[in-house]
């Protein structure tokens, strides 16, 4: 018992801290306009590059733009990217996988066949691909996004509900005669939604990876006047330019980036261990 | 055991023409082609482009020729650069590319044997928080921002290496790390909870009990054990370090296959662009299959099937 509650703390801890930082950021992406002490387009020409002060918490770009301002701007771009990408992946991926594992037989095979195909692909290169064909724009990519990563809910919600259809009271609904979508939504529906939601806890900051990475060399979102705001990804590679003399511009950008991807990496990671003990 | 070999040979034959037929059909639909420019061209001039590469054909007939082009190893003209084609620019960055992925393959072995057998051997002890914390942080932190960190610290506070050069092994030492810092990261969390459960399995409290030296226990018979879900996830870490590799290119100017496809996205150069991508697809489909070569030697259950 002891060694339990030694465990349990820790973990409970870190998914407190990091929800807490998920929510900070949600708060930021959403309020940022109320918040900002600037306004998100201003310059100051006179004031070019200077370091962190109470007038600019973050300091200033080489524009003479409130970089704190234009951080919590870019937390917009990246929270879309991420729970787009995951709601877009989710519905298909959860959509084809229960389907799939549903029917069974003949289209499970065929149906699996094709994922299997969409896994071996290297999916950062079809994510270029298509954002190439869907524009460079917050939409664009995450629709990219989404057609990139549904194949892993598909596996899992197909496992699930192979693992489920096996279950005595699922046999038992079958058994007394229930409909196939009344088997399917109210007996099967709620125990996949354990790993799924972990899944999709993971999918966000993965997403939000990808759009950085791909914004930092160049070739991400690609859309100036967005009302958005700017991708942290930018942000960094404006900052990566005067990193020499100048690196508070491409810190806070960075730090913004890491954390929250380790604050959704570990709220992952304590949901699982919460979900299936068996984890860990 | 040759039957299956076959059968995962064909399924790669089948990815790479998917992969061929989607980055042709996608670029076919993208808008903006290679040609538009601020400047008008003049009608003439653009007709004498698509002439020249056959963007006047009807379209299966360009989707043929490519494909054929891609069997005798072929990609097509780059529309970049005039002198060289595709399959050159290839030949000559592949190399770089694949010399900068091995190395931190290499690098991410060395690292994540040694400390995941140590954090699983000494559980809950300081050495294994210390790992823990230190793959969690590996594992969320992107390596666009590894890399700048390490040339900011490395090479401008410290002085000790130069960035951007790509001549003696010790331009290679950033990139290297950069690049192998998050499969390290992984591949010990996962020797790390394999191990875990390695240990508690029957077979090593047989081993324990029949007298056997501690250092056989540990890696002859739970080690062993754990290969497999390392060998597992040897194909997806592939295919993290092929994306990978475009970014530490980029962000240390290596001249690989990886920023040569960064321009070609920029640029619109189509057939350059789908050549890497057929490359990348090919080299992944290769580890898989000897992935899947290595499972039947390291598992002996997959060979009685």
């Amino acid at each position: 018992m002891s060694e339990e509650r030694r465990k349990a703390i820790p973990v409970s801890g870190a998914i407190r801290w990091s929800a807490s930082f998920v929510a900070m950021v949600l708060v930021a992406a959403a309020f940022a306009p109320w918040i900002s002490p600037y306004a998100v387009g201003g310059l100051q020409e006179q004031r070019l590059l200077e370091g962190p002060s109470w007038a600019h918490w973050m300091g200033t770009d080489g524009l003479g733009r409130d970089l704190f301002t234009r951080v919590l701007y870019g937390a917009r771009v990246s929270l879309a990217v991420g729970l787009g990408t995951a709601a877009i992946a989710l519905l298909i991926g959860a959509t084809y996988g229960l389907i799939s594992g549903f029917a069974g037989g003949n289209w499970d095979h065929a149906m699996m066949r094709i994922v299997d195909i969409f896994y071996g692909l290297p999916d950062m290169l079809i994510f270029i691909l298509l954002s190439l064909l869907f524009g460079r724009n917050i939409g664009g990519l995450l629709v990219a996004l989404g057609l990139v990563t549904w194949v892993r809910f598909a596996r899992i919600a197909r496992g699930q509900v192979l693992q489920a259809k096996e279950l005595l009271f699922v046999e038992g609904a079958v058994a007394l005669g229930a409909s196939r979508s009344r088997v399917l939504l109210s007996h099967i529906l709620p125990n996949v939604i354990g790993p799924i939601l972990v899944t999709l806890t993971f999918t966000i900051p993965s997403a939000i990876l990808a759009e950085s990475t791909l914004s930092f060399i160049g070739i991400g979102i690609n859309d100036p006047y967005s009302s958005w705001g700017t991708s942290w990804g930018t942000l960094a590679q404006d900052g990566y330019r005067a990193m020499r003399s100048y690196p508070h511009v491409i810190a806070f950008p960075a730090a913004a980036i890491f954390l929250t991807i380790l604050a959704f990496n570990t709220l992952g990671n304590g949901l699982r261990d919460l979900l299936d003990p068996k984890q860990r | 055991m040759a039957s299956l070999l076959l059968k995962r040979a064909l399924h790669g034959v089948a990815v790479i023409w998917v992969v061929a037929t989607l980055t042709f059909a996608l670029l076919r639909l993208a808008p903006g082609g290679p040609f538009d420019s601020e400047r008008r061209l003049p009608p003439e001039v653009i007709a004498n482009l698509a002439a020249k590469y056959h963007l006047d054909e009807a379209i299966w007939r360009q989707y043929l020729r490519y494909l054929t082009g891609i069997a005798l190893g072929d990609f097509g003209p780059s529309y970049k650069y005039l002198d060289r084609g595709v399959s050159e620019i290839i030949r000559e960055t592949l190399p770089t590319s694949a010399l900068l992925g091995a190395m931190a393959i290499l690098f991410a072995l060395l690292v994540s044997f040694p400390f995941g057998l140590c954090a699983a051997y000494y559980r809950d002890s300081a050495i294994d928080r210390i790992c823990m914390l230190t793959t969690t942080l590996g594992i969320s932190l992107p390596s666009f921002l590894l890399g700048a960190f390490l040339i900011w610290l490395v090479a401008l506070q410290l002085g000790w290496l130069q960035a951007g050069r790509w001549d003696t092994w010790m331009s290679a030492v950033l990139p290297t790390v950069t690049l192998g810092a998050a499969p390290a990261a992984y591949l010990t969390a996962l020797l790390r909870s394999t191990l875990i459960e390695s240990f508690g399995e029957d077979f090593v409290r047989t081993a324990r009990a029949k007298g056997l030296k501690e250092s056989v226990v540990v890696i002859k018979h739970a080690l062993s054990h754990s290969l497999i879900p390392v060998l597992t996830v040897m194909g997806p870490l592939t295919a993290a370090l092929l994306t990978g590799s475009f970014v530490v290119e980029f962000v240390f100017a290596i001249p690989g296959m990886g920023r040569f496809f960064i321009t070609a996205v920029t640029d619109r150069d189509y057939p350059l662009i789908m050549g890497v991508t057929l490359v990348y697809t090919a080299l992944l489909v290769c580890t898989n299959l000897i992935v899947d070569l290595l499972y039947t030697v390291v598992d002996p259950r997959i060979r009685a099937h």
